[in-house]
């Protein structure tokens, strides 16, 4: 927790840490179970806006499809939960099946009957279909805005697939999960969604540590390279390709865990995960708290869907024009986002030369120069 | 067969071409990324609607049959000065970073598509007018006047007539079609006038008319947009621009008015696709979104700033998509081994032939990265 | 000429043409280890892209070129860069937003792979070089500082830092004293002078000044292709060279 600006002593980052931490546990018996299950569900959307944060702060790729990994993640879940609930319907099949007259389970459910194997399946397959899609993609050196466009092609091409079948996966109906067991408890319950709280706590902690671990040091320096002047980097050495392609499946693993916790805390996966508008808004959330910041991502994503909710509870029809004019306000005034900005000569240019026009920078400033006083003992 | 297959391949292309062609001038003269382009698409239908309705007037009743006709132009005005507004407050500030382009104009298409659904059509048409009105009227006058000191109310004078002439529109359109006076989220269908209804037969198939008009209105789009960057003085300077922006301006071209002058066509013919689109179903807030990925791939497969590679991806899109979709090679072939046709069974489909057209496209691009017909030189690298 | 089997580079017959203009006509070059070689020429000579050809970002028409032995055609840009060729760009192309310290790590890091960064902290006698590099360029006090906000001159010193500490055989150094002052061009010149015994330098530049400071053989790139060969004295009486360049009022 350092801020360029104001630094932080080690006892007021201890102070904060506690207050977190009791938060977090004392959270369950503070806020009303409606209030506290839509925590839950944007602390894990903050999981995979740290991933976009990793792939486009720091490396300059625009992913408009993250929404594909998400939901993989939720529907490996979502599998998982179904079939070992489905001992009462006919087959010892997911109910679902029945409706489109299918009596033998699809091949790929099968290994989901296992819990070892969906607990890797929720991060390792995402990771590897993004793996997969990136370095096809990487390895011809297309970037930039094509990387953004085929990215979004590859959602509407996972949206339409999912969408579509039926009689494998309940198509545009989704799987539901609330009414599955997990340990002798129903998900939708009060007591297993208290559980789910405090795992998504847990792991957006661990995301962030462990995102920040990442791109301190060379590893990020690379990264920050590649989004900076990627020809130099390959001049030096170094293959873009494999960099790119790591940090892709990384995000994509971050995506596929945010999206089976959402999905457990919201009682359904179903392809509307992977709508475009779905995949842009989880760039907009990191837009807003700050790219390249990684805390920007978490608290973007909180508090963005904290806002939605409260406004499309108020006024349905006027979240749009809000989310819309957010994306071009942050686009056009507030480049580095509202962390970005605090970290930065915002506060005192905005006081120095209030009015003023102001200097547009294309890149925040990151928060790497910290990290080079931590190296340097 | 293989002609209704080849029709149904073009018809679909043409409607990829119109709808990706505004979309290729922007990005491959500008290297904007306009994800808005679908909801400008969105208008030039709801131009086509409110185009009908009016026409169903009293007043303009004899001309029904016309309105298609009409609204074309119309649709191009409107989408086109959209777009010259997003240019003007939006897009102009964020050139050179395409991704926050892309980003911004992403939230203008939610502002527009909630728009449609919040304000009544009619007022809607009033706002279009009154900004055609506020931006067009201060051009009028000679440079002479536009120097003077005094312009500055002569423009201030041209918004509030602008605003006059947006509100008295707006309150007309309500009063005398009941239809626009209430905003509605709902779908709405244009129905094409009588001489487009039915079908033509041309060597022994059934054509629909209204695929033929799509066909005809995208082959007239594509012509007069060559011409007029090919052959007019301010389609040489675009070129310019696109070419060389430093040395253009040195050169005494405006860059900013070529700028709004090529965002502002590239948005007109958005809503031409728009007049197209509105032929095929029904109309709604949603509508461009379906197109705008496709337009993409068309752009991305052609390659960029080419039009040849626009037209050759639109079309080999559009084939491929009734092969696919349609399950054709089944029929060409139908006693073919059997896990060969389950699988094309399997992508029989509109939405997995876009599976696997996508599936096709990103290993076409293993080959060539760069599109069917990429840029050359050593400008292209750096 | 120059034989083959002992040259650390060679091109032969390269020949590269951009939609019909030939950037390069049969080129040939070669050079021995050890040796410090200039190479000017008139603008649209085609030296940067002679440079484009050797490390892999252009790929000729025509013709090969031998890197120790070995051709590299065909070999990506990273894959060159590991065999032992390194880079300066014409304008300084630093990392701007890393520090000083960070942008030389990231030449001095070896092996270059991602894992070998995530896991293992920087060797110490890594730390120790890039210390002696600061040092020699005159950036130590500037070690924290983000590389945009050096001045010209520091960007291009780091630049050079950095490729020095990439350890390459094969140094291509282009305009390396563009924009910076007389006394920084001098002293480039003796950084350049001092590298070259050890490391084989090719040296790119306009500054005639600059390049009989280097003291080194001359190449005169024209067209696309190598119009003489030799000592700075023997090129400035040489009349094809006084035609088409010396003769010439300065650019």
């Amino acid at each position: 927790m350092e801020f360029k600006n104001l630094k932080l002593s080690k006892k007021t980052t201890f102070i904060i840490w506690v207050g977190i931490i009791a938060f977090v546990i004392a959270a369950p018996t503070i806020l009303p179970v409606f209030r506290l299950n839509l925590l839950g569900r944007y602390l894990s959307l903050a999981i995979v806006a740290l991933g976009v944060d990793l792939i486009w702060g720091f490396t300059g790729l625009l992913s408009l499809g993250q929404g594909i990994f998400f939901a993989l993640g939720g529907y490996c879940a979502a599998m998982y939960l179904q079939i070992t609930s489905s001992s009462e319907f006919p087959n010892n099949i997911p109910e679902f099946f029945g409706l489109y007259g299918v009596d033998n389970l699809p091949f790929f459910w099968e290994p989901f009957r296992s819990p070892i194997f969906t607990l890797f399946a929720i991060w390792v397959i995402p990771a590897l279909v993004a793996g997969m899609l990136g370095f096809l993609v990487f390895r011809n050196r297309i970037k930039g805005v094509y990387f953004s466009i085929l990215t979004q092609a590859a959602l509407l091409v996972f949206f339409n697939f999912f969408n579509g079948q039926q009689k494998l996966i309940n198509g545009t109906n989704g799987l539901k999960t609330d009414v599955t067991e997990l340990f002798g408890q129903m998900v939708g319950s009060e007591q297993m969604q208290r559980m789910f709280f405090w795992t998504t706590a847990v792991l957006v902690i661990a995301a962030w540590f462990f995102s920040k671990w990442l791109v301190k040091g060379r590893f990020g320096n690379i990264l920050i390279g590649i989004r900076d002047d990627e020809p130099r980097v390959r001049f030096t050495g170094y293959n873009p390709v494999l960099f790119k392609t790591i940090i892709f499946s990384i995000a994509g693993a971050l995506a596929g865990i945010s999206g089976a916790l959402y999905t457990v805390q919201s009682g359904i996966v179903s392809p509307q995960f992977m709508t475009v508008p779905f995949s842009i808004e989880m760039v907009i959330w990191v837009a807003v708290g700050g790219r390249g910041t990684l805390l920007g991502a978490i608290l973007g994503a909180v508090f963005i869907n904290y806002a939605k909710s409260l406004v499309s509870e108020a006024l349905p029809a006027s979240w749009m024009f809000i989310q819309g004019g957010l994306f071009i306000l942050v686009v056009t005034a507030l480049p580095e986002g509202v962390l970005g900005w605090i970290q930065g000569e915002g506060p005192r240019n905005l006081l120095q030369r209030f009015g003023l026009k102001r200097k547009i920078e294309t890149y925040p400033s990151l928060e790497i120069n910290n990290e080079a006083e931590d190296l340097k003992k | 067969m293989l002609l209704d297959s080849l029709f149904n391949g073009i018809a679909i292309g043409s409607v990829l071409l119109v709808a990706a062609l505004g979309l290729a001038i922007v990005f491959g003269l500008m290297g904007v990324i306009n994800l808005a382009h679908g909801e400008l698409m969105m208008l030039g239908a709801y131009t086509t609607y409110v185009t009908q309705l009016i026409f169903k007037l009293p007043l303009l009743k004899p001309y029904y049959n016309a309105y298609v006709i009409v609204s074309i132009f119309l649709a191009f005005i409107v989408s086109g000065v959209v777009g010259i507004l997003l240019e003007k407050t939006v897009i102009r500030k964020l050139y050179g970073s395409p991704l926050e382009t892309l980003l911004a104009t992403w939230g203008v298409s939610l502002i527009l598509q909630q728009f449609v659904r919040s304000v009544p059509l009619a007022y809607g048409t009033g706002l279009i007018i009154s900004l055609l009105v506020g931006l067009f009227l201060p051009t009028i006058f000679s440079s002479k006047i536009k120097e003077s000191i005094n312009f500055k109310y002569i423009r201030f004078s041209s918004w509030v007539i602008a605003a006059l002439s947006g509100v008295l529109t707006g309150n007309l359109i309500s009063s005398s079609v009941s239809k626009l006076s209430r905003a509605s989220a709902r779908n709405v269908d244009v129905t094409a006038p009588a001489w487009m209804r039915g079908q033509v037969e041309i060597l022994g198939t059934a054509f629909p008319k209204t695929r033929l008009m799509i066909i005809i209105i995208t082959l007239i789009s594509v012509i007069a947009i060559t011409l007029f960057l090919n052959q007019s003085a301010w389609g040489m300077r675009i070129r310019a621009v696109t070419q060389n922006r430093e040395m253009s301006d040195c050169l005494g071209i405006s860059t900013e008015k070529v700028d709004v002058l090529t965002f502002g066509i590239g948005s007109g013919l958005a809503g031409v696709a728009g007049v197209a689109v509105s032929l095929l179903g029904s109309v709604g807030p949603n509508v461009g979104g379906n197109y705008i990925v496709g337009c993409f791939m068309v752009v991305v497969l052609g390659g960029v700033g080419n039009l040849l590679g626009t037209i050759f991806a639109s079309f080999g899109i559009g084939i491929m998509t009734d092969l696919i979709g349609a399950g054709r090679l089944l029929s060409i072939w139908p006693d073919m081994p059997l896990p060969l046709s389950n699988t094309i069974n399997f992508f029989a489909t509109t939405s997995m032939a876009r599976v696997m057209i996508f599936a096709l496209i990103v290993i076409f691009l293993q080959f060539k990265p760069t599109g069917l017909f990429p840029q050359k030189g050593r400008m292209v690298e750096s | 000429m120059k034989k083959k089997s002992k040259s650390l580079l060679s091109l032969e017959n390269i020949t590269v043409s951009f939609e019909g203009f030939l950037a390069l006509n049969d080129l040939n070059l070669s050079l021995k280890k050890g040796e410090l070689r200039a190479v000017i020429g008139p603008n649209g000579a085609g030296k940067t892209t002679f440079l484009d050809v050797i490390t892999g970002k252009v790929k000729p028409n025509k013709g090969n070129v031998f890197f120790k032995g070995k051709s590299l055609i065909g070999r990506k840009e990273h894959k060159i860069a590991r065999l032992g060729v390194g880079r300066k760009f014409q304008s300084p192309r630093v990392f701007e937003n890393l520090t000083v310290k960070e942008n030389l790590e990231i030449s001095v890091s070896s092996p270059k792979s991602p894992l070998n960064l995530i896991n293992k902290n920087i060797k110490t006698e890594q730390i120790e070089e890039i210390d002696h590099l600061m040092k020699i360029v005159n950036l130590s006090n500037k070690k924290n500082a983000k590389a945009g906000s050096l001045s010209h001159g520091q960007k291009q010193w780091l630049e050079i830092a950095m490729l020095v500490g990439q350890k390459p055989d094969l140094m291509l150094v282009d305009e390396p004293v563009a924009g910076l002052t007389d006394e920084e061009t001098d002293l480039t010149a003796d950084l350049l002078k001092s590298l070259s015994g050890d490391n084989t330098v090719v040296v790119i530049d306009h500054d005639m000044e600059f390049i009989r400071r280097l003291d080194s053989n001359v190449s005169v790139l024209n067209q696309g292709t190598v119009l003489c060969e030799g000592t700075m004295d023997t090129i400035q009486n040489d009349k094809k060279v006084i035609d088409v360049y010396l003769g010439r009022p300065e650019e």
